[in-house]
């Protein structure tokens, strides 16, 4: 076989083209849409996040291809987790999470899934959880409503089993010695709007769902979750000031696929840190009562071991 | 006089040019993505969410609600010239829609059912401006419970719905219901019936894959066998003067679908669960009930058209009213609206009337002309419509598989759930031929995942003790209507089969 | 026909049973207090299912129901050609996306349609071939933003191209 000279032109020309390449993936840049996952169904608190995230990059030009969002929240966040595990593409693949993010691995075990492969991309911010009653009740402080439901039959509503809302429940029925009737529900939305309507007692749900109600009057917090109190709420005690170390918060965190290149991965936390640090973003946590918590990438991972061993505990506390 | 005024203001605030601009141009993108079968107003509504940054939020949110009502009049153009619902509100409208197709009158069930959606539309609107607050709290004293009892009651409405034979209709709606319950358990928060252990079914089985497994694959592949596909679709005729011709039957025998629909459609959108698609099945199931002339229905009754698209249309402005004044989606298109409204920095909830007047009625405003606009609009591309449904079967046959893998898909993003619509789509095929009726087991994937929760939940919260459907003051008499309607046909069987065993006697 | 009808009922039987084996995973007692648990739904509705099963594979050998009546065979050669063209068709086209992307798959299956199926002219079915996924393509991925399949690796470049147009 002979090279002519052709041929050695036309393979120079492939090595230049390939060290091409090599140069232009040291820059990451996304060349398709990415897969913008979303860990619970259409309309609830992560969605909402997750679009108006969307709207903020689209609005700035901050991508050359767009977040295109889609809604996996089945299996409570299980099938979100499993597309992201196999994620075919996983430079232009992020997820974002909330809790169940660490309680649906531990759970549902046979999943094989451990989210410590996952990337840390950014954490948006902490939802804190709040206890709210209805007006009518007439109960204006926690020790009443301490009281109130060790008279018995006392009735809350939340999301479903070994969720966020059922932890703190349950977290409350042991640490107070109360015996609460809990009845889950699909959705934070769901909770608030039968807690507005009385077919419910009391709830715990993150400020932003409850907000339109709260403006209005129909409902009262009693008790915030958070480690200080929270800026919305002044006059509203936190566990802590009861004396009880505990604070609990709905993480709104966004994740890469496990096996995510390093300079995808950076990408995306430049893209993250840049929304993060919008106007927009700034105002949405302070209008939605979401705490700050940035974090570095190595202090995500380090956020999610102690999560994952919190949950653990809070899991078999519950008995599940 | 009041209301006047505001009203007056948001209309003049529709009608601006830019608005006029976002409506007509809103309204036909609605109409194109609800023929579509698999994308409904959600897709649009959502996918438009982040283009509407470039307008001021009025303006934008007078855009989604435009495409919302597009998509809704569109839901029923795949019903009745494809044979598939696009939408699960639109499921109703194929039972007389598709029939009236195969007879050639695709052009007279078109016209009613625009028609059918203007009514409906004004009638919610009109009902919507001048009780909003107070429905408003009739919407949050419904409990599970009491939707519960609405869900038997649109069950009851459907009883009579199914083929001669009992035992393969009773089969029909188990499969649906077992189906609906497939993926997650809310409330022990445990996976549930994940075949095989395949991931594709945590999430479920969604309606739009077994409603296109069914119609779009199933029927299709029915029709090609019957007819060994000698045929075109429908010998449908179009001119100028059928569309006022058609206007006239319609009118004159889908008048009395028409008021049901816009009536009991509204009331059941308002409720935060429920929403459309019960709101439209329960239409049709009355409209058929009070009828003098049950049998017509099912085979190409202009009334059967009307009533569920009436019924649609209403609901889906009745669904916003639960979104605005307690800040609660009634579906999932106003939760991806109220995400939006969000964004715009507004909160929804009981103050969004009293803080921001000039966005809530520029919005009531829009739908005054949008519902307008969408009946003009609708009209006009219907001899396209007809046009399209004339293309020789050898044409419209694969397009029609083509737009059901892309729908079955574009519904979850997911290619388990094409292979899965297609195996429905075999199954469907063969459970066609022997006379299995399939109309009960989609709608019971509709109602499942709202009758079971809400059992459940309403259970728990009496300790177990199913009195609780009978003495709740709304409940109470829902759940006894809906019993009673569930037995009546079973008496009459009963009653029936005595008379016939008599006779020979006598 | 009726052979047809027992079978089918027979599987619809497999299926219910499957089902119910299946729901057991969760608790389908009524738990007292908390009423029904999370298995009893499914479970109940499949068991009724079953009863079903049997009474229309009773009356299929009774001859009582409409499809054990009659002596129509359930797919005549006909029929059975037309399913494997039409529904293998289908499949094939469903399997190609995942190697091809959908708009590749479906430009296919619509060539294999419209020119062997329909027997239609080369010109009319080329055409059709090439505008509808290149319709699909614009209408999907620009306007809506919804992605569909893009197939496996070696199609990245092409899509990567078109992004760089839509974008």
């Amino acid at each position: 076989m002979s090279i002519t000279k052709r041929t050695f032109i036309a393979l120079a020309g492939a090595t230049a083209l390939t060290a091409t390449f090599a140069n232009s993936a040291a820059a990451f840049e996304p060349t398709k849409p990415i897969d913008f996952v979303i860990m619970a169904g259409a309309g609830g608190g992560a969605d909402q996040i997750a679009r108006f995230i969307q709207s903020v990059a689209e609005k700035k030009k901050l991508t050359v291809r767009p977040l295109v969002p889609n809604n996996k929240g089945g299996g409570s966040g299980a099938e979100a987790l499993i597309a992201l595990k196999g994620a075919s593409d996983p430079d232009h693949t992020i997820l974002v999470t909330l809790n169940s993010f660490f309680t649906t691995p531990l759970r549902q075990e046979n999943l094989g899934i451990d989210v410590t492969t996952f990337t840390p991309v950014a954490m948006m911010g902490v939802d804190p959880f709040v206890l709210w009653v209805h007006k009518d009740s007439g109960i204006t402080d926690f020790d009443q409503w301490v009281a109130k439901v060790k008279e018995g039959g006392y009735v809350m509503g939340g999301t479903g089993k070994g969720q966020e809302d059922s932890l703190v429940i349950t977290w409350l029925e042991q640490n107070f010695d109360l015996d609460i009737k809990y009845i889950p529900y699909k959705g934070g939305g769901a909770v608030a709007k039968d807690l507005a309507g009385q077919q419910i007692m009391a709830s715990v749900n993150n400020p932003a769902e409850t907000k339109g109600f709260y403006a209005s009057g129909d409902v009262v917090p009693l008790l915030a979750f958070s480690d200080e109190r929270m800026p919305a709420f002044p006059d509203v005690p936190t566990v802590k000031e009861l004396g009880k170390d505990f604070s609990y918060y709905n993480q709104r965190a966004v994740v890469g696929a496990p096996g995510m290149s390093d300079d995808a991965a950076k990408y995306y936390q430049d893209l993250f840190q840049t929304i993060y640090d919008t106007e927009e973003w700034q105002g949405y946590m302070e209008s939605e009562s979401l705490s700050p918590l940035w974090m570095n990438p190595e202090e995500q991972k380090e956020y999610w071991n102690t999560q994952i061993e919190n949950h653990k505990e809070l899991l078999a506390k519950m008995g599940e | 006089m009041e209301i006047l005024a505001l009203l007056t203001s948001g209309l003049l605030e529709a009608l601006e040019p830019l608005n006029l601009l976002l409506i007509v141009i809103g309204v036909t993108l609605g109409l194109f993505i609800g023929a579509m079968p698999g994308l409904g107003s959600v897709n649009g509504v959502a996918i438009l969410l982040p283009i509407t940054f470039l307008v001021p939020p009025a303006s934008a949110i007078i855009f989604l609600a435009a495409i919302y009502y597009g998509a809704m009049y569109g839901g029923a153009i795949s019903s009745i010239t494809l044979g598939i619902p696009g939408a699960s509100t639109a499921v109703a409208t194929t039972f007389d829609g598709r029939p009236l197709a195969m007879k050639g009158r695709a052009s007279l069930a078109l016209v009613t059912a625009a028609i059918a959606s203007f009514v409906g539309g004004t009638v919610s609107i009109i009902l919507f401006t001048a009780f909003a607050p107070m429905l408003a709290s009739v919407a949050l004293s419904f409990g599970n419970p009491e939707i519960f009892a609405l869900m038997l009651l649109a069950f009851a409405t459907f009883v009579g719905l199914g083929g001669d034979d009992i035992p393969k209709t009773i089969l029909s709606i188990c499969l649906g219901l077992v189906f609906a319950a497939v993926g997650f358990d809310e409330i022990s928060g445990e996976p549930r019936l994940v075949f095989f252990g395949i991931p594709g079914f945590l999430h479920g089985i969604n309606f739009l894959v077994l409603a296109i497994g069914v119609y779009g694959i199933g029927e299709m592949l029915w029709t090609i066998d019957t007819t060994r596909g000698k045929i075109t679709t429908t010998e449908a005729k179009m001119s100028v003067k059928g569309v006022f011709a058609d206007a006239k039957e319609g009118i004159t025998q889908g008048w009395r679908g028409t008021s049901i629909g816009s009536f009991l459609g509204f009331f059941v959108g308002i409720l935060p669960a429920a929403g459309a698609t019960p709101g439209s099945l329960m239409s049709y199931g009355v409209a058929k009930l009070t009828s003098r002339d049950p049998g017509s229905y099912g085979k190409g009754n202009p009334d059967g058209v009307a009533a569920p698209e009436a019924a649609n249309n209403s609901a889906s402005t009745g669904s916003m009213l639960p979104m605005l004044t307690l800040g609660i989606p009634g579906s999932p298109t106003t939760a991806i609206l109220l995400g939006g409204m969000v964004i715009w920095g507004l909160t929804p909830g009981p103050r969004l009337f009293t803080d921001e007047p000039a966005f809530v009625w520029g919005l009531i405003g829009s739908f005054y002309v949008s519902n307008f606009f969408a009946l003009v609009i609708n009209l006009s591309f219907i001899p396209l419509f007809i046009w399209m449904l004339r293309m020789p079967f050898t044409i419209l046959a694969p397009m029609i598989f083509v737009l059901s893998i892309v729908g079955g898909y574009a519904a979850t993003n997911d290619m388990h759930d094409v292979w899965l619509m297609i195996a429905f789509g075999l199954g469907a095929f063969f459970l066609r031929k022997f006379d299995y009726p399939l109309a009960p087991a989609v709608l019971a994937i509709v109602l499942g995942p709202i009758a079971e929760p809400t059992l459940r939940q309403s259970l728990l919260l009496s300790s177990g003790d199913p009195s609780i459907f009978f003495t709740r003051p709304i409940a109470g008499p829902i759940t006894v209507i809906a019993i009673i309607l569930i037995l009546l046909p079973l008496f009459g069987m009963i009653r029936d089969r005595v008379r016939r065993r008599e006779k020979p006697a006598t | 026909m009726r052979l047809g009808e027992l079978v089918t009922a027979g599987v619809l039987a497999v299926l219910s049973i499957y089902m119910m084996w299946k729901s057991t995973e969760l608790d389908i007692g009524y738990i007292s207090g908390e009423g029904p648990g999370g298995g009893a739904w499914p479970f109940w509705l499949s068991a009724i299912m079953l009863i079903c099963t049997v009474m229309i594979f009773y009356k299929g050998v009774r001859r009582l129901s409409p499809p054990s009546q009659s002596d129509e065979p359930v797919l005549d050669a006909e029929g059975r050609k037309m399913l494997l063209q039409v529904f293998g068709g289908i499949f094939v086209f469903v399997a190609l996306v995942g190697i091809f992307s959908m708009y590749v798959a479906m430009g296919m299956f619509l060539f294999y349609y419209l020119w062997f199926l329909g027997r239609h002219t080369l010109r009319l079915s080329l055409t059709l071939t090439v505008v509808t996924p290149v319709i699909f393509f614009f209408f999907f991925e620009a306007l809506m933003r919804i992605t569909l399949p893009k197939g496996m690796e070696f199609m990245e470049p092409i899509y990567n191209y078109l992004n760089t147009i839509i974008y």
